[in-house]
């Protein structure tokens, strides 16, 4: 057992805490960019939030977390000067199967494409399957998330399911895409 | 107009008192091989009043969201399973779950039966764009209900259960509005679409 092995650090950003108060006001302005939202999610329309809003949402979060047992979210923050960029999450965990659903958003514009999303999918992976000893993290991601869907299968994650037209976005249909993980697929970075 | 949809060649949807659909439910819960194929949750046994809390809650407060029916067989009126209709508004996709808990019905077309009724529903009274389901690999009679009922096999999630010492895959499958239309809308109503 190697204690000073790191858990939540990568190179240039960390896995973090919400903060509330602060959190919320920067989340707020990334949540009046409706293409992040849309790459985010294609199950619930976007929808600018308040930082009032946020704060709710962060706590409705920590209940869930503390209560249910079957969803870990974390902030991903830059090393340096511990800057919040986006957010990471294992949600939907299913103990009795051992599988969890995983996501990643860098929600802050200007730090896309430089390497964090690998980052902190890597640093989620290493959590997933070393700490929560799961088997399998899957993630659905619409085929206009193009970004995303380099991101995990860089990282081994493989195409399982392509729902047919299962996303109405921008008046047309898009295919909704299913990729998984397991843990004997996954190489420790 | 066409004939009532609510009523198929064995079997109608109905509504049920969450009482009575407790109790069904009670019953059939301890089949363990019955839950063992209906979904991923490790089979549990509860009261038939926590169970009644349950459904009470299900048919109140989702009712924009779900769409549950009970399944009664038309000869005798017994109440065999449910069909329920999960929608996702936002892209006109609805996840479907069928049970039979009465095991002397299966393998008698009243499964198909049931979610011919309610892919008609999905499609003619909820005018959505296609209808999703997962199955079990090891339940074979299952796949080949839904695959007659008219779903494609969109891709498998691989050892996502973890039974009886095994990973066991689950089957994903879908229909689109237009294969639905081919296969059935032609044959009853007898006009193009």
């Amino acid at each position: 057992m190697d204690i000073d092995k790191p858990l939540f650090e990568g190179k240039w950003i960390c896995l973090a805490p919400i903060d509330r108060e602060k959190d919320a006001e920067i989340e707020a302005r990334w949540t009046h960019e409706a293409a992040y939202l849309r790459m985010l999610n294609n199950i619930e329309p976007a929808r600018p939030l308040s930082p009032a809003q946020l704060k709710k949402k962060y706590e409705a979060i920590e209940k869930d977390m503390e209560e249910k047992k079957n969803h870990y979210y974390f902030t991903i923050r830059l090393r340096e000067g511990d800057r919040l960029i986006g957010f990471a999450r294992l949600y939907h965990i299913r103990w009795a199967h051992g599988y969890a659903q995983v996501q990643i958003g860098i929600g802050e514009s200007g730090e896309r494409r430089k390497g964090y999303g690998c980052e902190a999918l890597s640093l989620i992976l290493q959590y997933a399957f070393e700490e929560l000893n799961l088997y399998r993290l899957a993630a659905w991601i619409p085929e206009y998330n193009q970004p995303a869907l380099q991101l995990f299968q860089a990282l081994g994650f493989a195409e399982e399911v392509r729902r047919r037209e299962a996303v109405n976005r921008e008046t047309r249909r898009w295919d909704l895409i299913h990729l998984a993980l397991l843990k004997e697929e996954w190489t420790p970075k | 107009m066409r004939e009532n949809i609510f009523r198929g060649k064995l079997t109608r949807l109905t509504a049920e008192d969450p009482g009575l659909l407790a109790q069904a439910f009670a019953k059939w819960d301890r089949d363990a091989g019955f839950k063992w194929l209906l979904d991923d949750a490790p089979p549990m046994l509860w009261s038939v009043d926590k169970i009644k809390e349950w459904m009470e809650k299900e048919l109140e407060n989702d009712e924009s969201r779900s769409f549950f029916f009970g399944v009664r067989t038309l000869e005798e009126e017994q109440l065999i399973g449910f069909v329920d209709l999960w929608v996702n508004w936002v892209n006109d996709d609805a996840w479907v779950g069928i049970g039979l808990g009465e095991r002397k019905y299966w393998g008698n077309g009243f499964g198909t039966d049931a979610m011919q009724l309610a892919l008609s529903y999905a499609f003619t009274e909820l005018n959505l764009h296609r209808v999703t389901l997962g199955v079990f690999d090891y339940n074979l009679r299952a796949q080949r209900s839904y695959a007659k009922a008219g779903f494609k096999l969109e891709g498998r999630l691989r050892g996502e259960l973890h039974r009886q010492g095994q990973r066991w895959d689950v089957l994903i499958m879908g229909i689109l509005r237009k294969e639905w239309l081919e296969k059935n809308y032609f044959e009853c109503a007898g006009e193009p679409a």
